[in-house]
């Protein structure tokens, strides 16, 4: 090693190691080695392993060896602002302590116009940013001149990036850079992950091939391994719900030990729970803060830099906390909730005492029994160092509709030499020539089959055949509209008053996600910026409100979070509870209630699927355990309801949630098994992937969220109106119309296929239902039971709780009508 | 997520019908009025042209607009063969694209003045009408003093009037869900946009809630197979 790192770091660098007692570590020494041999690498490595420092030693060696390099030469890019900000505030101290003469900014949205237009005309030779500002340097036209000299590119985080449209906008932006600067390499930084494979291939030009970057991965034998349990309880495990509010006194207690917690969350609405059940029992003053997304900034920074200073006992925070910003001494991470996969475990666990050489602690605080089991398979992963894998996936096409109208407004393009640009990207490799002209098309006119728009167009063709954006106002236009981050229509929310019917609005508190307070009903309760908050109504853009004294808050329940269950945990779970020598390491709660649902049906084998019926109010219920995440479950019930109803069975709903799913309905789905020895066989059938899910899906509300997303990023509408009349009154007009309109007149149009694609990945899980369909043939296990199950129980508690989907919406409509007729005893009734 | 299953018969109800200065009028769900008296159907804001006027200033909207909704329309005259159709008002998204805007769905427009006499009731949208099927009026006055126009007035006349595009916004066990709908008020009558694209404004705002008394008021939400009758009361 010392021959090695000799020959790789100048005697500057060998001293200022020295000065802090540092030694090179190995990965640093690789990524020396690397570098000078101009090999792109992906550096895997736990938290707390010098990573970063190890991505930009190189670019120091480099630049202090050639003082009169000018110029940009390194682009680090980071998912966050503000660990880019954060990062360029860390290697301001080496260069300073080492004396070199490197200029190093950050770029982000929140940088004056005046100063992101000087950097263009005289960059720094370090430039640290994100991936929305990538795109916007690439369709500046001086693009050419700033990155002709660039040697070195920096992906931080690229696990979390690579798997969503920032990834496919970032993975078009990068193959633009390979094309600009020919000579520069990348190196992207990771967590650890399964089949980095994936991950390597981002990084390098896939055009002739499948093509690898290097891979550095610090051995696992260099990180101590983590403190890591369940939090244990005194109190009774709750059978649903997400509140976790049993153990808070158990949270409280650790507070009191340690010196800094971390107590992570899954949701907002969560964290504002936990915050004010701890607050409650907070009789020794101890410094606990929140820290959540719908905080103002000013609230968190405040927050952050508390923390920094050693002024806070407790934080309470979601995954805003979860990427790499390294703030004060955390020496215990709490995890509330089920942690939904092992690699998001890691990351809050590296939180936890950031030195490899030290254990990092952490306690799992599971919120109800399933969760109890799957927070053990988290355990045994994380000890067994297993981690999710990335998939590889393909670029949506919306995002490549953006790109290419940002290629034209930096320069004039050629059609053929952006098509061959395009496939050198790991998401587009897959792209073929067809799709990519109707992109182009429909970034141009729309791409209608009615050509209706020529006289429109925003990109125009000139006499060689190159591509160029038609004016300057569709130039501005797509600047104030890039970006991959479709924000969520927010509502505001007013404390008021419903008095004689008639709601009145008082006091702002904050603002809310249009999708959440569509989902409650009036009397519903949710805490908010630390209240309990009565629901009345929502009026205009204003959610109204009342204080709730003394009331609990009616959480609900699809707060469990945004993720679903890990394939690998789920995976987990499933042998676990097949395995009954391997029960004496959970709860004894739980054991017991296992061997209960053992006595009283059974437990499937690792690959089979349990499914029970049995009556219960007068009503005919089939329940089943998949285990295969919320997402999949919910396309389920869709799909076997509709069965179901051809069946005759008159089913009235169904409920589901990460583990299972019931469905309940007027008649007895038993004798029908009983009568048909394939009945289930047939009910479970794959081919329910096929008619089934394309009838349902045309109507499904999932779609029409995916199409509005698709809409903005792709630009078919924008963001923001330059130049448009402000109307006195809001207007709205809604995507879902433009939805129908499209469907039912060109329903194979691109951005159609865009939104289909993306409902399909991201809102169905239709992947992990395919694979589930194809693994339990001829292995469903049925129990007919004279009542609920012990391992039904949890799913059954969660009826009622959960938002109506689809087309039971006008039903509700009509219900509610009816109801409020009813009620009022209206005079006036129809004629 | 729990869903449950839809009955239609359950709806409450396909149409309905309300009396207005003394005649009845038909509510259709698919968001026009239906003068049986007369035999005269009447629709509001259709705004043709919309996709067109959008896609001029770079926001490429399916050029299809035009067309949907004037099938829609076309599809409700051949049903109810009324005597007069009566567009209530901005008919035409954006007038300089007047003749761009009509030109796609001509044969719809000679379909219907074969059936009907079309009258344009002229809105603030579009001003100038000339050159276009049927006739064009400021407003029409029925025997009994209903008037047909596309704002409403506060001069005391019975009225069916558009131009305001109301939506209702009502919370229900499935979440809070917003529709198209009518408003009817004793002496008025608002008609939802019948435009494909066009987009809707809450009742409960001043602009609409204004011109209806909650006492004394009731809107007609528009469902995918009916309209659910609600008092103005629960939704604004």
């Amino acid at each position: 090693m010392a021959s090695l790192t000799d020959s790789l770091l100048p005697a500057t660098f060998a001293d200022w190691f020295a000065g802090r007692g540092w030694s090179l570590r190995w990965h640093q020494a690789q990524l020396l080695a690397r570098a000078k041999a101009r090999r792109s690498t992906l550096l895997i490595a736990p938290t707390g392993a010098g990573k970063t420092l190890a991505g930009f030693l190189p670019t120091l060696v480099e630049l202090s060896g050639a003082p009169q390099n000018e110029g940009l030469h390194t682009l680090y890019i980071s998912p966050l602002k503000a660990l880019a900000v954060d990062i360029a505030r860390n290697l301001e101290e080496p260069v300073a302590e080492m004396n070199l003469a490197i200029r190093i900014e950050a770029r982000t949205g929140d940088t004056p116009a005046a100063r992101r237009q000087r950097q263009m005309r005289q960059p720094p030779q370090i430039l640290l940013t994100t991936p929305e500002q990538v795109a916007l340097m690439i369709a500046n036209p001086e693009a050419r001149k700033v990155f002709a000299g660039l040697r070195q590119i920096i992906i931080d985080e690229l696990h979390a990036l690579a798997p969503g449209k920032r990834g496919d906008l970032l993975a078009l932006g990068l193959a633009r850079l390979r094309r600009l600067a020919p000579q520069a390499i990348s190196f992207g930084l990771s967590a650890t992950v399964a089949e980095p494979d994936n991950l390597r291939r981002w990084l390098v030009d896939q055009a002739q091939g499948a093509a690898l970057a290097d891979c550095v991965e610090v051995p696992r034998s260099l990180a101590a391994p983590a403190d890591l349990r369940l939090l244990e309880t005194e109190e009774r495990l709750p059978w649903a719900g997400h509140s976790a509010r049993h153990a808070m006194a158990e949270i409280y207690r650790e507070i009191g030990r340690h010196r800094l917690t971390l107590v992570f969350v899954n949701t907002r609405m969560q964290a504002e729970f936990v915050f004010q059940a701890l607050w409650s029992l907070n009789e020794e003053n101890r410094r606990i803060a929140l820290h959540h997304g719908s905080l103002d900034v000013g609230q968190r920074r405040k927050v952050e830099s508390a923390m920094a200073a050693g002024g806070l006992d407790a934080v309470v925070c979601t995954s805003t906390l979860d990427l790499g910003i390294d703030w004060g001494d955390v020496d215990l991470v709490i995890n509330v909730g089920a942690p939904k996969g092992a690699s998001r475990l890691l990351q809050r666990i590296g939180r936890a005492n950031h030195r490899l050489d030290q254990p990092s602690k952490a306690y799992l605080v599971p919120s109800n029994r399933f969760e109890v089991l799957e927070c053990h398979a988290a355990i045994e992963a994380a000890r067994a160092g297993e981690q999710d894998a990335v998939t590889s996936r393909e670029g949506a096409l919306d995002v490549l509709a953006q790109h290419c109208l940002g290629m034209t407004v930096a320069e004039p393009v050629d059609p053929d030499a952006l098509f061959s640009e395009v496939i050198g990207s790991a998401p587009y490799s897959g792209l073929d020539r067809e799709t990519f002209d109707r992109v182009v098309r429909f970034a141009t006119d729309g791409g209608y089959a009615l050509r209706a728009y020529d006289r429109f167009a925003k990109i125009r063709r000139d006499s060689v055949g190159r591509l160029r954006v038609a004016n300057a106002r569709i130039a501005q236009a797509y600047r104030m509209n890039v970006g991959t981050i479709v924000e969520s229509t927010m509502l505001k929310v007013h404390l008021g008053s419903a008095k004689g019917g008639a709601l009145r609005h008082g006091r702002l508190l904050g603002e809310i996600e249009e999708y959440f307070a569509e989902g409650l009903t009036a009397g519903d309760t949710f805490v908010f910026a630390g209240e309990v908050l009565r629901f009345e109504g929502i009026v205009e853009d204003r959610v109204i409100t009342t204080r709730a004294q003394g009331r609990d808050p009616m959480i609900p329940s699809y707060n469990g979070g945004k993720f679903p269950l890990s394939t690998h945990l789920a995976a987990r779970v499933r042998s676990m509870l097949a395995d009954p020598a391997g029960w004496s390491a959970l709860p004894e709660q739980v054991a017991s209630w296992l061997a209960l649902q053992q006595g009283r049906s059974a437990l499937p084998g690792p690959d089979d699927l349990l499914v029970e019926t049995f009556p219960r109010g007068g009503r005919y219920y089939l329940a089943a355990f998949p285990f295969e995440g919320r997402l999949a479950h919910q396309t389920l019930g869709m799909l076997l309801t509709r069965r179901l109803e051809r069946a005759g069975l008159q089913p009235l709903g169904f409920v589901a949630n990460d583990y299972a799913i019931a469905i309940w309905m007027l008649r007895d789905p038993s004798i029908r098994i009983a009568a048909e020895p394939d009945f289930l066989g047939r009910l479970w059938d794959p081919d329910m992937l096929g008619d089934d899910l394309e009838d349902w899906l045309n109507e499904s509300a999932l779609m029409k969220r995916s199409f509005r997303a698709c809409a903005v990023i792709a630009g078919l509408i924008e963001r923001r109106f330059p130049g448009m009349e402000k109307k006195a009154r809001a207007v709205t007009m809604s995507t879902d119309l433009i939805f129908d309109v499209l469907r039912k007149h060109e329903p194979d149009h691109i951005l159609l296929r865009a939104a289909r694609a993306d409902a399909a990945t991201g809102l169905m899980d239709l992947r992990r239902l395919s694979d589930l369909l194809m693994r339990i043939r001829g292995r469903i296990v049925h129990h007919d039971l004279e009542r609920v199950s012990p391992l039904s129980v949890p799913i059954l508690l969660e009826i009622g709780k959960e938002p109506v989907y689809g087309e039971a919406r006008d039903q509700a409509i009509a219900d509610e009508a009816a109801r409020l007729l009813d009620e009022i005893g209206e005079a006036f009734g129809t004629a | 997520m729990r869903s449950a299953l839809q009955h239609q018969d359950a709806l409450r109800a396909v149409q309905a019908s309300i009396r207005l200065a003394g005649r009845e009028v038909m509510l259709l769900p698919a968001g026009a009025a239906y003068l049986p008296d007369e035999r005269l159907l009447v629709v509001a804001d259709l705004h043709l042209g919309k996709g067109l006027a959008y896609a001029s200033k770079g926001q490429m909207l399916p050029p299809y607009d035009s067309l949907e909704t004037m099938r829609r329309l076309l599809a409700l005259v051949r049903h109810w063969q009324p005597r007069r159709v009566v567009l209530l008002g901005d008919s035409i998204h954006r007038q300089a694209l007047m003749e761009a805007s009509v030109a796609p769905v001509a044969a719809e427009f000679e379909a219907i003045t074969q059936v009907a006499e079309l009258v344009w009731i002229a809105g603030n949208h579009d001003p100038a009408l000339a050159g276009l099927p049927g006739k064009v009026a400021a407003e029409i006055e029925l025997p009994g003093a209903l008037r047909l126009r596309h704002e409403p007035a506060e001069d005391g006349h019975a009225e069916i009037v558009g131009h305001l595009h109301p939506a209702a916004r009502l919370p229900t066990r499935a979440g809070q869900q917003r529709r198209r709908c009518f408003v009817a008020g004793e002496t008025r009558l608002l008609l939802p946009a019948f435009g494909a694209l066009t987009g809707s404004l809450c009742v409960s705002d001043p602009a609409i809630a204004g011109l209806f008394p909650a006492g004394r008021s009731r809107v007609f939400l528009m469902l995918g197979q009916g309209l659910a009758e609600l008092p103005m009361a629960a939704v604004a």
